[in-house]
């Protein structure tokens, strides 16, 4: 037998499941509309595929995932989609979330399925089948699931925990899946081997659940697999998946660093079970197990569709007069549902329909008192007074000093303060701020940088005018130079052009390499030579500027003749020829004109 | 007695060498408090404080040239920083808060003229001339630099409201009932 570890602290609360073991799971009528949230993973929020007024089949994929850290969201059932919206969303804030509405028709006609044979398939294909049906981890985080079934390249993989402890009060969905379908379980659990490669495969179940832990065993034993079925002490959080991983491997998860970093990877009970449907049954999630409990009159658990407004899932319970709220999750860890509208996602295990005799309003916050029960239950050794104090006095550099990001928002703590403080409520709060804080000052210095840039290439930019501007300039002074000296040099040689002659082509351009390599001598010829031949250097400096401008012209003439077949070029020859006859060729500027466009 | 001055001077040399080492071997470069009053700015480059930009609006603020409850995108929480920062007074914001929103482009008024394009200091419009442009809405600041240039008026600046991206949990209340 197993020798098993602790993990310190933790707290023993009543844990309120009888209630809702008693009946088998069954299966939820189909509600009247559905709202299918298309964020309901960690990671890139999918896009919307269907638009309203399409018709989807059960299982039709309506929301791709958009990276590797995404899941696809599909139809809960068939029938035709209303809209696609922003709808409220199970969420503590009450805030909406882009959702698709369906319209059930009644006859839950599932698409086509396509299973496949894991074990004859490469990992990626598996992996990335997982990521198209939208498995993501039930236990509570929503992480997409082939996110973690890379086996690490660097660490090997000792240890695959498989977590179904499910140690919060009043939760039994795990407990009913295990125990009735045991078998299927473990085949998904035997997908999640096969990616991973463990050396050992681990199963902890929390020892008040001696049914499921037996159906497993026996499921074990029928399909001859060599995992062990672990009855760990119950205690809260032990389905923490670190503390879990505490108390089946002796190994603990330092801060900051991740279970995979020590070769052990964990998984939900129920996420292995919608792996195999998705891999041997080639069906997405679209049902969860959900435990409907707390104040009504017939708790049991329910294979709800995702997307189910609350309202008519908690109807199939019957809740009590005094119903006055609906937590989703657990009494340690949940949250109060905003509206009757939010749906059903694939985070909600629990629906905890609450009453004041069942959960009596808190008494005030009292001041705390130091007593120190709170660093006695916390799973993490982290010590929640002093967390407590600078929260509240918005000091989260210090919070962060004594770890607040190691928290894992058990209510450990909360539950045993005598003083009453929301403990948990205060990180929650903290964390969110320095989230927030992160984010703000990252989008500044993006913004920092941006400016920078910008600035930079304005001035790049500004200089490079400047310095065309310039060589420009000096470019128009170095031709007035070597106009003025051709126009010295010119009745120095005793020939004056005749007038209407243009200057030879090539003497401009030697008389500005002249004018470069010597400029202050033909500054001296050209102040010598002004006063007796000016007007002839006028004239010299017209023609010159006419020949440029001829050059220029020609430069920018089109250049559509230079490769051209044999048989156009009798046909340009042969136009030549009949222009040559009319005469038209006699005025070649004319000709230009007609070329340009 | 010529012992004693000979070792005071000695001293002195000694020491003076030490301080000057000192001072060339851990010279800071700039200012350092700069880049702190930098860092607590919001980095819009807004100018709505009267300075070109966040950068030099520290420079200012360093120099005291400059109050320290200019910049309304820091709000009050960025004044209390500041104030904590340099040990001044907490000064009410000489501007009214506004809350956090991000320019948007009605592309079917837009005439492609660039000049909201040259007006961002963020580079966060995407667009050419007689093209429409847009905004990158996660690159926007919300400075506003955009649209008084804008000859159409088709730039307008609607706020981010409160989603699920950005929402935070909230302190926890103490709720206060009335006693009969």
């Amino acid at each position: 037998m197993l020798s098993l570890f602790k993990f310190k602290g933790g707290v023993k609360p009543q844990t309120n499941k009888t209630q809702s073991v008693s009946e088998p799971i069954a299966v939820a009528p189909l509600p009247s509309r559905l709202f299918v949230p298309l964020h309901q993973s960690i990671g890139g929020t999918p896009q919307p595929l269907v638009q309203a007024g399409d018709h989807v089949l059960k299982g039709q994929m309506i929301g791709a995932a958009d990276g590797w850290i995404s899941s696809a969201v599909h139809a809960p059932t068939s029938g035709s989609v209303r809209a696609v919206a922003e709808h409220i969303a199970a969420h503590p804030s009450g805030l909406t979330t882009l959702s698709v509405e369906i319209e059930p028709d009644g006859k839950d006609e599932w698409g086509e399925r396509t299973p496949i044979d894991h074990g004859a398939m490469a990992p990626e294909t598996v992996r990335e089948r997982l990521r198209e049906a939208g498995v993501v981890g039930l236990g509570g985080a929503v992480f997409p699931t082939h996110g973690k079934l890379t086996a690490s390249k660097t660490v090997p993989m000792e240890e695959l925990v498989i977590n179904g402890a499910e140690c919060e009060p009043f939760i039994t969905c795990d407990d009913l899946l295990m125990r009735e379908r045991a078998e299927e379980v473990i085949r998904g659990v035997g997908i999640f081997r096969d990616l991973l490669q463990p050396k050992r495969v681990l199963i902890g179940i929390e020892d008040n659940k001696p049914e499921a832990v037996a159906a497993l065993q026996a499921a074990v034993a029928k399909l001859g697999e060599h995992f062990e079925v672990v009855a760990v002490p119950t205690r809260y959080p032990a389905g923490g998946a670190k503390q879990l991983i505490r108390v089946l491997t002796g190994k603990e998860v330092p801060a900051a660093k991740r279970s995979t970093d020590l070769g052990v990877q964990c998984f939900n009970v129920a996420t292995a079970w919608t792996a195999w449907r998705a891999v041997a049954h080639g069906e997405p999630v679209v049902s969860r197990i959900v435990t409907l409990t707390g104040n009504v009159e017939k708790p049991r658990n329910w294979e709800a569709l995702i997307g189910t407004p609350l309202a008519e899932f908690v109807k199939l319970g019957a809740p009590k007069a005094d119903t006055n709220g609906y937590l989703m999750g657990g009494p340690m860890m949940g949250f109060e549902m905003p509206a009757m509208d939010a749906p059903l996602v694939k985070a909600t295990n629990c629906i905890i329909a609450g009453s004041p005799t069942l959960f009596p309003p808190k008494a005030p916050e009292m001041p705390c008192i130091r007593c120190g029960e709170c660093a006695k239950v916390c799973p993490h050794e982290l010590q929640p007074f002093e967390m407590y104090w600078f929260s509240r006095a918005h000091n989260f550099g210090k919070t962060q000093e004594y770890h607040i990001f190691d928290c894992i928002e058990c209510g450990c703590c909360s539950f045993v303060c005598p003083s009453r403080i929301p403990l948990v409520q205060y990180f929650r709060f903290a964390k969110s701020e320095i989230w927030a804080r992160e984010k703000e000052k990252n989008a500044a210095d993006q913004a920092k940088a941006r400016f920078e840039w910008k600035t930079a290439r304005e001035e790049r930019e500004k200089a490079e005018k400047a310095e065309k501007l310039a060589k420009a300039a000096a470019a128009q002074a170095a031709k007035k130079a070597a106009e003025a000296a051709a126009a010295a040099v010119a009745p120095a040689g005793n020939e004056p052009p005749p007038a209407g002659e243009p200057a030879p082509t090539g003497a401009p351009s030697t008389n500005a390499a002249s004018a470069n390599a010597s400029p202050v001598a033909v500054a001296v010829t050209a102040n010598d030579a002004a006063p007796l031949d000016a007007e002839a250097a006028k004239k010299a400096a017209i023609a010159a500027a006419l020949e440029r401008a001829r050059a220029q012209r020609a430069a920018v003439a089109p250049k559509n003749t230079d490769h051209l077949t044999a048989a156009q070029a009798r046909e340009i020859a042969a136009v030549d020829a009949l222009r040559q006859q009319t005469g038209l060729e006699a005025a070649p500027p004319a000709d230009n004109g007609e070329t340009k466009p | 007695m010529i012992t004693a001055i000979a070792i005071m001077a000695l001293g002195a040399v000694v020491l003076g060498a030490l301080l000057g080492y000192a001072s060339i071997k851990f010279k800071v470069e700039g200012d350092p408090l700069v880049e702190k009053i930098e860092a607590i700015l919001p980095q819009t480059q807004c100018g709505q404080c009267g300075y070109p930009g966040c950068r030099p609006y520290a420079e200012a603020i360093n120099k005291g040239e400059a109050d320290i409850n200019l910049c309304p995108p820091g709000g009050m929480e960025g004044v209390q920083r500041l104030a904590d920062l340099l040990g001044r007074e907490v000064k009410p914001l000489d501007a009214e808060e506004k809350p956090k929103a991000v320019a948007f482009i009605d592309e079917q008024t837009c005439i492609g003229c660039t000049l909201c394009i040259q007006a961002c200091p963020v580079d966060a419009i995407i667009g050419a001339a007689k093209q429409m442009h847009t905004i990158v809405a996660d690159l926007c600041t919300g400075c506003e630099l955009c649209v008084p240039p804008c000859p159409v008026e088709c730039i307008s600046m609607p706020v981010i409201g409160e989603n699920l991206d950005n929402w935070k949990w909230k302190y926890p209340v103490i709720e206060l009932k009335k006693v009969a």
